[in-house]
């Protein structure tokens, strides 16, 4: 292959042609957005922009009809909380009897383009003439968990704010329905927030980390015996 | 009067009754339910349709019988674990599941997989999508009555199957993509076999167009069926053949390259002014057979070297937020991969193609008749592990 | 029909139903994810061609099934459905689980939206491992029920359970 040589050296010629491009966009949001935007981040060509709540829906207006980002790519949340459960209960097999305690949370930490409070939305958009996209983040206050809705400008916004609804209890005002849309009516809790369990790794260790079964030749009477039978029957 | 007349006289005023009676009822609206379980709507998806008469005055589908909790699960799980998992969101073309989180992944660690193993991935993942795009091919027949057609294409999409599995060992979910490279190189002999599947690839599109796209009838239950304007799909997400049949030219795979060699072969990005059932089902025919192309031409000059570049044993992917999106078989795939230096990762927004494809559908269905709500979900093409993740 | 109910079938003319009834399966496809391709790959494809075991796979409702093959992901949105579709297939009735996810909840087995096996809603006869399975293994798994129907005491499965209203 000839032009492997050459493919880096163009690879970074355009990364750096869609940064400065990323740069050229951000200096118009900061024109349009002003106080607004309170954060952004340019990598790989990406631009991440970080509005505060109230304009969440003036920047969806801006990106397609300033900006012509007509693509609406997805929109959903983060969960800044560090798990209190996280993966410690995999490795040790005695976890089956005595389930650990929750951890007491490690301290919060976001992501780029900042954040100042546990979740935060997420969403992107692309403008498929050229091939720029933007992703787009807000702080929503954990006691108030709402935000303007997006689908009177993007229509697909619909499903994605229903799904953020169910996995993480956000309100988006003017939806025209916010239903559950994967889980049954009466299931309760925020599947996507990290404080919500997966109860089936409460009661039973993670199967491939530790081999706990009995391999067909091994008897009962030998040695390995006593520590296989206290995994508990995977 | 005759007993003639007098039948004839009675005859008329029972058919003014009638009339009479027909014009009194007015037709009530009715709810269809079709599914969770319908063979037209590929697996479990459920709509709801308020009818009037035999339009559709609201379809609201309803999702989630399929829904396996992806996001919550990743989180649990460490890198090389999330691949197994991710491969059955798209259970028909799973190779190019894997492929965007895995680059995400790279993309945080800084790393690139060499280039032998960067073609070797791209000609998986368009061999991923012609056994994907085969099956609709056929499947799209079954919509509008004929059966026969599917029947060639689980015919020959075992080829495409044979070739994967002998390249990564499954059938259906390879689980051969790794941060880094790949697991394996490619078996003896693999390149002519490859090159054989392909040829009868292009001679089942060929059969396809004259039997299907040809047909009188399928022509006249698709053409002017659920046009979709680009600007309406450009707003509801639609991406892949979807909005390419609405005579968008984009592709992820020529526009924004990532991480596969597409950009390496001379190749074609096809579109359709249509933007109804025919176009869609007109531009997968033509992709199925841009992508043989692709893979003929990969497999001219797969570059020599090594297959895995230099990756720790235990990957922990360092802190950041990746996007990296491709151009799957459905439509643009991507995902948003938050680490924190750990080795499971923070958080995965996974964006499928068909969720938004399918977004579209209360919209669409809006004043069609009740048979063409198949045609157009068949059109649409979707699989349902790819909607409900 | 009363005889056979009272099971009192002589040996000979049970093992002529039986080879029958072993014949001439009809199986409702209840695919649900990545196993309904590979199931219809067994029923609908020339190369594997179910037919030849005497197996139909084309009945137009639950109730004229005696096979119903259960492929892929039963989540807990989808299990009264499952329930449902058991109920409405008349007496004798088989299940095939097919998929890990069917048997046991597969590579799914701490979500906290899929039922970890469909055998915690209808009484399964033969479970068919893999994921997803090989054709030819559901086609293994077809024979082996077979097998157990030429064995069976018709007596206890035409009788079927008995018919609960709460």
């Amino acid at each position: 292959m000839s032009s492997t040589d050459a493919a880096p050296s163009e690879t970074e010629a355009a990364e750096a042609a869609a940064d400065a491009e990323a740069e050229a966009l951000l200096a118009r949001a900061r024109g349009v957005l002003g106080e607004a935007l309170v954060g952004s981040h340019i990598a790989a060509g990406e631009l991440w922009l970080r509005v505060d709540r109230e304009s969440w829906a003036d920047l969806a207006g801006w990106l397609r009809d300033g900006e012509g980002f007509t693509f609406f790519s997805f929109l959903s949340a983060i969960d800044w909380m560090a798990s209190p459960f996280g993966r410690d209960m995999d490795s040790t097999v005695d976890n089956v009897l005595d389930p650990p305690e929750p951890k007491e949370a490690a301290p919060t930490e976001t992501g780029v383009a900042g954040g100042d409070t546990r979740f935060q939305l997420l969403a992107r958009v692309s403008d498929v003439a050229t091939g720029r996209s933007v992703i787009a983040k807000a702080d929503l206050p954990t006691e108030d968990l709402r935000a303007a809705s997006w689908v009177p400008v993007y229509p697909g916004a619909d499903w994605h704010e229903r799904e953020a609804w169910e996995m993480f209890g956000i309100a988006f005002d003017g939806h025209p329905g916010l239903r559950h849309i994967y889980l049954p009516g009466e299931f309760e809790g925020h599947p996507l927030r990290k404080d919500y369990p997966l109860l089936a790794r409460r009661v039973k260790p993670w199967p491939g980390i530790v081999d706990v079964e009995l391999m067909p030749e091994v008897t009962d009477d030998s040695a390995g015996a006593p520590a296989a039978a206290e995994g508990g029957g995977q | 009067m005759t007993v003639t007349e007098r039948q004839q006289l009675s005859y008329i005023a029972a058919q003014a009754a009638d009339a009479r009676v027909n014009l009194e009822i007015e037709t009530e609206g009715m709810t269809l339910n079709i599914g969770p379980q319908h063979p037209a709507t590929h697996g479990t998806l459920r709509i709801v349709a308020k009818l009037d008469g035999e339009q559709v005055v609201s379809a609201d589908p309803v999702m989630g019988y399929m829904h396996r909790g992806y996001e919550k699960l990743a989180e649990v799980r460490t890198y090389p674990q999330v691949t197994t998992l991710i491969n059955r969101i798209d259970w028909l073309g799973s190779f190019a599941n894997e492929v965007p989180f895995i680059l995400a992944a790279e993309r945080l660690m800084g790393i690139e997989a060499p280039p032998r193993a960067q073609w070797i991935r791209t000609i998986l993942f368009e061999l991923s999508r012609i056994a994907n795009i085969t099956l609709f091919l056929g499947d799209m027949a079954v919509q509008v009555g004929a059966i026969t057609p599917v029947f060639f294409a689980f015919r020959d999409r075992e080829h495409v199957l044979n070739q994967i599995e002998a390249a990564t060992g499954g059938r259906f979910h390879p689980n051969f993509d790794r941060i880094g490279g790949l697991k394996d190189d490619l078996p003896a002999g693999w390149v002519a076999e490859t090159r054989q599947a392909m040829r009868k690839i292009r001679g089942f599109c060929d059969e396809i167009e004259e039997l299907v796209q040809g047909n009188e009838i399928f022509q006249a239950r698709t053409r002017g069926i659920g046009v979709i304007p680009p600007d309406v799909g450009l707003s509801y997400g639609l991406s892949g053949a979807n909005i390419r049949a609405s005579g968008v030219d984009w592709d992820v795979r020529r526009d924004s390259p990532c991480g596969l060699v597409h950009d390496q072969v001379d190749w074609k990005v096809w579109t359709h002014p249509d933007g109804d059932s025919f176009a869609r089902f007109w531009v997968r025919l033509q992709e199925t057979r841009e992508a043989t192309r692709i893979v003929d031409q990969l497999l001219d000059d797969i570059p020599p070297g090594p297959i895995m570049a230099k990756v720790p044993v235990i990957i922990k992917v360092p802190a950041g937020e990746a996007y990296v999106e491709t151009e799957n078989p459905l439509g643009v795939m991507g995902y948003y991969v938050v680490s924190k230096g750990d080795l499971n990762p923070f958080r995965v927004k996974i964006r499928s193609a068909s969720f938004s494809n399918v977004s579209i559908t209360p919209w669409l269905l809006k004043g069609v008749y009740v048979p063409d709500i198949i045609t157009i979900l068949g059109s649409l093409y979707f699989i349902l592990g790819d909607i409900d993740r | 029909m009363g005889l056979v109910e009272s099971g009192k079938v002589p040996k000979p003319l049970s093992t002529l139903l039986n080879m029958s009834r072993k014949y001439s399966l009809w199986v409702y496809q209840w695919g649900l994810a990545c196993c309904a391709i590979e199931m219809g790959a067994a029923f609908g494809s020339p190369r594997y061609d179910v037919m030849r075991l005497g197996v139909i796979p084309l009945p137009a409702s639950p109730r004229q099934a005696d096979l119903v093959v259960i492929s892929g992901t039963v989540t807990d949105k989808m299990a009264p459905s499952v329930r449902r579709l058991y109920e409405q297939m008349p007496d004798p009735k088989y299940v095939i689980s097919m998929g890990s996810c069917a048997n046991c909840g597969g590579p799914y087995w701490d979500s906290y939206s899929v039922t970890k096996g469909v055998d915690q809603i209808v009484p399964v006869d033969v479970y068919v491992p893999g994921c997803p399975p090989r054709p030819e293994a559901l086609l293994e798994g077809i024979v082996m029920l077979q097998e157990r129907i030429q064995n069976e005491d018709m007596g206890e499965r035409w009788r079927g359970e008995p018919i609960v209203i709460d």
